[in-house]
């Protein structure tokens, strides 16, 4: 690629505690699951295998775990933020699975906002994974934001990187 | 979280293998066991151990440095665009050498694999046996005889940025374990079991801290 993709990149300016994050909805398939527990080298049979997950988990059906949970939310909160969002910390609650066929909603709302004593720019994110409004999973991310248009978070080594 | 099993496999997040029957059962292989190390902050964890009333071979783990491993394989981009693809991550970090060199400093891996690195191949000539991801965990409710587990939350702390070619090392170390608790599941203990995540150069590159709830159902304190 010779021109660089382009991208927008949010600043902790434009950035306040009850912010609501744009909802991310996905139409989760065998091949969602499937997919994801082999891209995070997850060989475990109640990920692929339905007879598997039935006979054995007593499930209902493969289930998507828990790194690729982690995947789309990262991916849910970097396209929020744009690529010089840095992920600081992320804190999960699991409370139920999500299947094939399920519809995966995720929501985020900024419940806290502020600079570090290093001058990180930082917003706290609380999330959740809903299937038909019932929570299978929330997560809280600490994430820094650029403090202005030529701060990069991604540059802070050591103790500037306070997570 | 309650006490199904779909709820009890998918509360055991990343490495994790979740087969029940090996869970228990398999130990370290020889030599991966080392307490070499103590850190600052131990004599509070004493203090707090006392308090727990725990028996001594689980009071000397903590703060100990155990199952020090490292990953079969070097950080990979293939495995970078797999992982970004199966979740439609169109971030430009992973997928732009340009946006990469000015945002990273060239290309990263994005921080929620960190535990990738470490998932063991499915097969691998000659081996026989490994030690599991967060075997203390599973140390701990033998110790305890406790037959029951959860995995009530867990946190990862991302530092250093992970690169293709990096080569990755891991331990676990328990932090602490609490007095005999009653919860709805039933009696047992809470513990925190901290991985770490370095690079070839030595820098932290992460930390996912687990809380586990070891139990049995409806019984008296162990």
């Amino acid at each position: 690629m010779t021109t660089a993709m382009r991208y927008q990149q949010r600043t902790l300016a434009e950035v306040a505690p009850g912010d609501r994050l744009p909802t991310l909805r996905y139409e989760v398939t065998a091949t969602t699951v499937i997919l994801g527990a082999l891209a995070s080298r997850d060989w475990r049979p109640m990920h692929h295998d339905r007879d598997f997950a039935v006979h054995r988990n007593g499930t209902k059906d493969i289930f998507m775990n828990t790194p690729t949970q982690a995947a789309w939310f990262e991916r849910y909160l970097t396209d929020w933020t744009g690529p010089k969002g840095r992920l600081g910390r992320m804190t999960f609650r699991m409370k139920g699975s999500v299947f094939p066929g399920d519809t995966m909603t995720i929501d985020g709302t900024v419940s806290h906002v502020d600079v570090d004593s290093t001058g990180c720019g930082w917003a706290t994110v609380d999330m959740a994974l809903t299937v038909d409004g019932e929570v299978k999973t929330t997560c809280t991310a600490r994430i820094a934001l650029p403090t202005n248009a030529h701060d990069n978070p991604w540059s802070r080594k050591g103790h500037d990187w306070q997570p | 979280m309650t006490d199904t099993p779909s709820a009890r496999l998918t509360g055991r997040p990343s490495p994790v293998r979740e087969e029940p029957t090996k869970a228990t059962g398999e130990v370290a292989q020889p030599g991966q066991s080392a307490d070499k190390t103590t850190r600052p902050g131990d004599q509070q964890v004493d203090a707090e151990t006392e308090q727990a009333g725990l028996p001594s071979e689980v009071a000397a783990l903590i703060g100990k440095v155990q199952y020090e491993q490292e990953g079969e394989f070097p950080v990979e981009q293939g495995y970078i665009w797999t992982s970004c693809s199966s979740v439609e991550n169109g971030n430009p970090l992973f997928w732009d050498e340009q946006v990469a060199r000015a945002i990273t400093g060239g290309p990263i891996a994005p921080p929620t694999m960190l535990s990738v690195w470490f998932r063991p191949h499915h097969w691998a000539p000659g081996r026989t046996q490994q030690a599991l991801p967060l075997q203390v965990h599973f140390d701990l409710k033998e110790l305890f005889g406790l037959p029951e587990a959860v995995m009530t939350d867990n946190t990862i702390v991302f530092y250093e940025p992970v690169r293709p070619g990096d080569r990755l090392r891991t331990h676990q170390i328990l932090r602490s374990v609490s007095p005999p608790k009653t919860t709805k599941l039933g009696t047992g203990r809470f513990w925190v079991i901290d991985v770490e995540y370095f690079n070839q150069r030595g820098d932290l590159v992460g930390l996912e801290s687990y809380t586990g709830f070891g139990y049995r159902r409806g019984a008296s304190a162990p």
